[in-house]
């Protein structure tokens, strides 16, 4: 079948692609954005995460033909044209990437955190992460990068809302 | 393999008619899985997450009990977010669920289809009777989620039928849920209990997961506490509960287990584990109520 998305603000379509396939393999083996990771196929590891309409899910649990018309963000859409975005900066700064096989899944949902939530703590942010695996670092600088990434986003007064009971 | 995208609520019903084989995918969390393993090769994939409908909720009366209608599409993380408080044990078993993505595409109508055991959106719409509306093009119809469950993965839905919705009655009491697993994250539960108290109906409701074939309740525990609370007027007059209360109420709780062995744990594992579950519950329930919480339907006395 043919598929239409829009993937970090652009129009895309790739062709061919069988039914039962995800948007995973979408994004890495028809539409040339191999940022995002294929690790375990089945939702455990997180190095697949994007955005699906501004919300952080696995791309591999995502049939390929439900993000027919939807919009998708991926970790080689967080930079715009010259800055690295403030959680890859602090990613660099921390030094929170070693292998750098997690890094782009942990990305987008610290990302997704640090815009939902100003100034997250400790705690916010290990639940924000609880998704995302990481094999070599032992996750110590990756709060680190995560703390220094919601400190500076907060300085620049553009951080999103919180949320909250919406009852 | 064909992929059918209906748009609204009623093309779905067609589709599933036409196709009682096709494979609903909501948010995928379960079938993707099953997919990129090769354990499933349907010939039909039919995408619900284009219904708007089923991604609502609305408060509604059922047979004059103040209730919430849940589409099946409502993902884990907007039951957090937006009914805490109406159906606080629900809210509490949905952030037990994987992780954030996890629960920002998980479905209660994909965890009720699946009808695993460990399924953790169970105990709690057990604990607190609801029903569940099915749907198809011959008609729908409402079931309470105690016959819902047939056996381990299966349920009472005809091949033809979707889940529309789940009707909850919102909490008139503390309500409690806990899950044992390996860490707090991404765990399928060794085994999960869920309590509710209804003081306007002097009620108690259980939920047991990862226990039995089948989620279930314990009903003699409900009617042993009920009656228990009932008898010493602590509904009304509510003081710390004896310890011959909580103990029998957890005995009762892991006598209506029927675990098996499996990786997870061992079935006296489970039993045990129960056990402790219950009292253990059901004494932070009851703290709760004690504290003094104006809860509706029954008017205390100081
Ligand atoms: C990493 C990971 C962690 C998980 N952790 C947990 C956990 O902690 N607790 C837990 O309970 N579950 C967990 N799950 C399982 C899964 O997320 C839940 O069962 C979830 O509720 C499934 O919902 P879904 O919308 O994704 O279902 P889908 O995968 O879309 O569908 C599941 C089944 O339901 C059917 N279906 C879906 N919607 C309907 C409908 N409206 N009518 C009829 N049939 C329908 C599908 O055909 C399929 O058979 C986990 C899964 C993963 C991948
Ligand atoms: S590859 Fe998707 S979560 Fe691991
Ligand atoms: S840096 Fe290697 S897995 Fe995280």
């Amino acid at each position: 079948m043919r598929l239409n998305l829009n993937v970090n603000g652009r129009a895309m379509t790739a062709d061919d692609v069988w039914e039962g396939e995800s948007l995973l393999y979408v994004l890495r083996e028809r539409l040339g954005l191999p940022g995002s990771k294929n690790a375990c196929e089945q939702g455990e590891c997180g190095s697949c995460t994007v955005y699906l309409d501004r919300v952080p899910v696995c791309a591999c649990l995502v049939a390929a033909g439900q993000a027919q018309d939807r919009e998708v963000g991926t970790v080689e859409g967080l930079a715009d044209e010259e800055e690295l975005a403030p959680v890859q900066r602090a990613f660099v700064d921390e030094g929170a990437v070693q292998c750098g096989f997690c890094t782009p899944g942990l990305l987008v949902a610290a990302d997704d955190l640090i815009n939902r939530v100003p100034e997250p703590s400790d705690a916010e942010i290990r639940e924000a992460l609880a998704g995302n695996l990481c094999r070599c670092t032992g996750y110590e600088k990756i709060m680190a990068a995560v703390r220094t990434a919601a400190e500076r986003n907060a300085g620049t007064g553009i951080s999103g809302s919180t949320g909250g009971d919406r009852e | 393999m064909d992929f059918l995208r209906p748009a609204c609520w009623s093309e779905a019903l067609e589709a599933k008619a036409n196709h009682p084989d096709a494979t609903p995918v909501a948010g995928g969390t379960d079938v993707m899985v099953e997919l990129n393993f090769d354990h499933r090769r349907p010939e039909t994939l039919l995408d619900l997450t284009r219904i708007e409908q089923l991604r609502e909720w609305s408060r509604t009366e059922r047979a004059g009990v103040a209730s919430v209608r849940i589409g099946a599409g409502v993902p884990y993380s907007r039951l957090i977010d937006e009914l805490g408080t109406s159906l606080p044990g629900l809210a509490m078993a949905a952030r037990t669920v994987g992780s954030p993505q996890i629960r920002n595409r998980g479905t209660l109508g994909g965890n009720l289809a699946s009808a695993s055991p460990a399924g953790d959106g169970h105990p709690p719409l057990l604990a607190s009777n609801a029903e569940i509306e099915l749907e198809s093009v011959r008609g729908s119809r409402t079931i309470p989620i105690e016959e819902f469950f047939t056996g381990v993965k299966r349920s009472a839905m005809a091949s033809d039928e979707l889940v529309a919705a789940v009707h909850v009655p919102v909490s008139t009491g503390p309500q409690q849920f806990s899950k044992i697993g390996t860490r707090n994250a991404m765990v399928i539960a060794v085994c999960t209990f869920a309590v509710a108290l209804w003081p306007e109906r002097s009620g108690v409701g259980t939920g047991l997961g990862s226990a039995a074939p089948t989620p279930r309740s314990a009903p003699e525990a409900e009617e042993f506490l009920a009656a228990a609370l009932t008898e010493a007027d602590q509904w009304d007059d509510p003081r710390p509960l004896p310890d011959s209360i909580t103990e029998r109420f957890g005995e009762l709780v892991a006598q209506a287990a029927a675990p098996i062995d499996d990786v997870r744990g061992t079935a006296g594992y489970r039993t045990h584990a129960l056990h402790v579950l219950a009292r253990r519950t059901l004494s932070w329930a009851w703290d709760e109520y004690r504290g003094g919480t104006e809860f509706s339907g029954r008017q205390r006395c100081a």
